[in-house]
């Protein structure tokens, strides 16, 4: 048996078929959350239709995609919610899907503790009223709850309680844990990102350098029992790498589907400089996964600029593309929450008003604006490596 | 206790694999548990578990010698603990 090529780099030269993707169903919602980073509150005319959705699940299925995490907006706002959910179930396609819970009910509660194949996220960013009403809006903590208990109820073990990571909720991880606890629930713990509103908010509400550091002793703490989506990857530049692949998947093994079926390299990375095509042009998903410009440069290796001289490179691999593009920083550099500090020196040289914007915005223009939701998204690869030998 | 390899296995039927350039994918539909094979030849012996008495059987309609058995026998232990593999029911 010869040594093989460590797994990292088949994944970072990209897969036939991504392992998982985002696929959100819609941008309406009925929430607005500050940090939302597909910017939801209103559907688009052009979304796809119900058949369209059926055809993409048809493609997945062909293409051997394990499982879709599905969101949106709130997806299952969507009359073809469950339609969708089913038609994909039935056809070996797993669903997880991320809602803010305000139509988890006793009944779909009991449908979901039903299938193998049909998995749930409920958003929530604080382990009190006061702290996640703050981001997501006024009653949004009750009905997280509310959506957990009835889970609970149902017997669903294991289900997500899915937190974004922000400077106030970070105080109260240990609560966020044993919250998800009570419920049978796993924590989930991702990064904020300066992604669709979350621009706005993102320098008021990102941890601070010392959070971090409490955040990645306690992640190592806690292993494979908290899921992380690799979101933090970037914190490998502590040292030790986290539980995970530690790569940036976005158009290698994941991407994004949006709600008009564009395909853009990550949830996270909703802008054109990231939009690899679209299902609904010739060739369909297949053809815009295997061939498009942009996934082929993303599976080149990739310039580590002014990170290549940084002896924890190989840890964090430059971080999140999404968090430099939409922080005004460059892609070849640190990340703005580089754990050796040279974000923060990046990002005091960035030219106000130079920053980029999101590509759409589908926020709902009103007087009330802050209330909110948008489930976040997903990068799943937790996994054993499972080698017959290293080598002969 | 009795070898893995001495033990009549399949696949648990929530697991779904996808062949790949490096060995293959293997997704647990049940536990959501994603595993990596970074050897065609396992992906051989899994296809093979079916219809073979035992895993040792398979192992050798795949073509693994007996010096790389120790390592099979390894990775199928491994299989079995994360459930992607189980005992077939008479």
């Amino acid at each position: 048996m010869s040594v093989a090529t460590p797994l990292v780099e088949h994944f970072g030269a990209g897969l036939d078929a991504p392992i998982c993707l985002t696929w959100e169903l819609t941008y309406a919602c009925n929430l607005d959350c500050r940090h939302c980073l597909s910017s939801s509150g209103r559907r688009d005319p052009r979304e796809l239709s119900t058949a369209e959705a059926k055809a993409l699940i048809d493609e997945f299925e062909a293409m051997q995609v394990f499982y879709v995490n599905i969101g949106g907006g709130e997806p299952t706002i969507r009359g073809d919610f469950w339609e969708i959910v089913d038609y994909a179930v039935a056809h070996h396609v797993g669903v997880k899907f991320s809602t803010n819970g305000s139509r988890i009910t006793a009944t779909a509660a009991r449908r979901i503790a039903g299938s193998d194949y049909l998995d749930v996220q409920i958003s929530l960013d604080g382990a009190t009223p006061e702290v996640n009403d703050a981001v997501r809006g006024e009653g949004t903590f009750a009905t997280a709850v509310g959506a957990m208990e009835h889970l609970a109820a149902a017997g669903v073990r294991g289900f997500k309680l899915s937190v974004v990571c922000t400077r106030h909720n970070l105080p109260q991880i240990d609560a966020l844990k044993a919250l998800a606890d009570r419920y049978g629930a796993q924590l989930r713990l991702t990064r904020l990102r300066p992604s669709g509103r979350g621009a706005d908010v993102w320098g008021e509400l990102h941890p601070t350098a010392d959070q971090q550091q409490m955040l990645y002793r306690w992640l190592l703490a806690h292993g494979e029992e908290v899921l992380t989506g690799d979101s933090f990857f970037h914190l490998a530049g502590y040292g030790q790498p986290l539980p995970g692949l530690n790569l940036c998947g976005a158009g290698r093994v994941v991407c994004l589907i949006d709600p008009v079926g564009d395909v853009y390299a990550c949830p996270f990375a909703i802008h054109d400089s990231f939009l690899a095509g679209n299902v609904r042009d010739a060739g369909g998903f297949e053809h815009v996964w295997r061939h498009s410009d942009l996934f082929g440069s993303l599976r080149e290796p990739q310039a580590a600029g002014a990170c290549g001289s940084c002896s924890e490179y190989d840890g964090c691999r430059g971080g999140c593309m999404a968090a430099k593009f939409f922080t005004g920083l460059p892609l070849a550099g640190p990340d703005p929450e580089c754990v050796k500090g040279h974000g923060v020196t990046a990002l005091a040289a960035v030219e106000p008003g130079s920053v980029p914007r999101p590509s759409a915005d589908h926020s709902r223009v009103t007087f009330l604006r802050r209330r909110g939701d948008r489930a976040c998204e997903e990068h799943p690869l937790a996994g054993s490596e499972l080698a017959p030998a290293a080598s002969t | 206790m009795t070898s893995v390899l001495d033990r009549p296995l399949d696949l648990a039927p929530q697991v779904s694999v996808r062949p790949e350039r490096f060995g293959a994918l293997l997704y647990h539909f049940g536990t959501r548990r994603l595993s990596f094979l970074k050897d065609r030849r396992l992906l051989d012996v899994l296809e093979h578990l079916d219809g073979s008495p035992t895993a040792r059987a398979a192992c050798d309609s795949a073509g693994v010698g007996e010096a790389a058995l120790p390592a099979f026998e390894r990775a199928l232990e491994r299989l079995v603990e994360t459930e992607m593999l189980q005992e077939r029911r008479p």
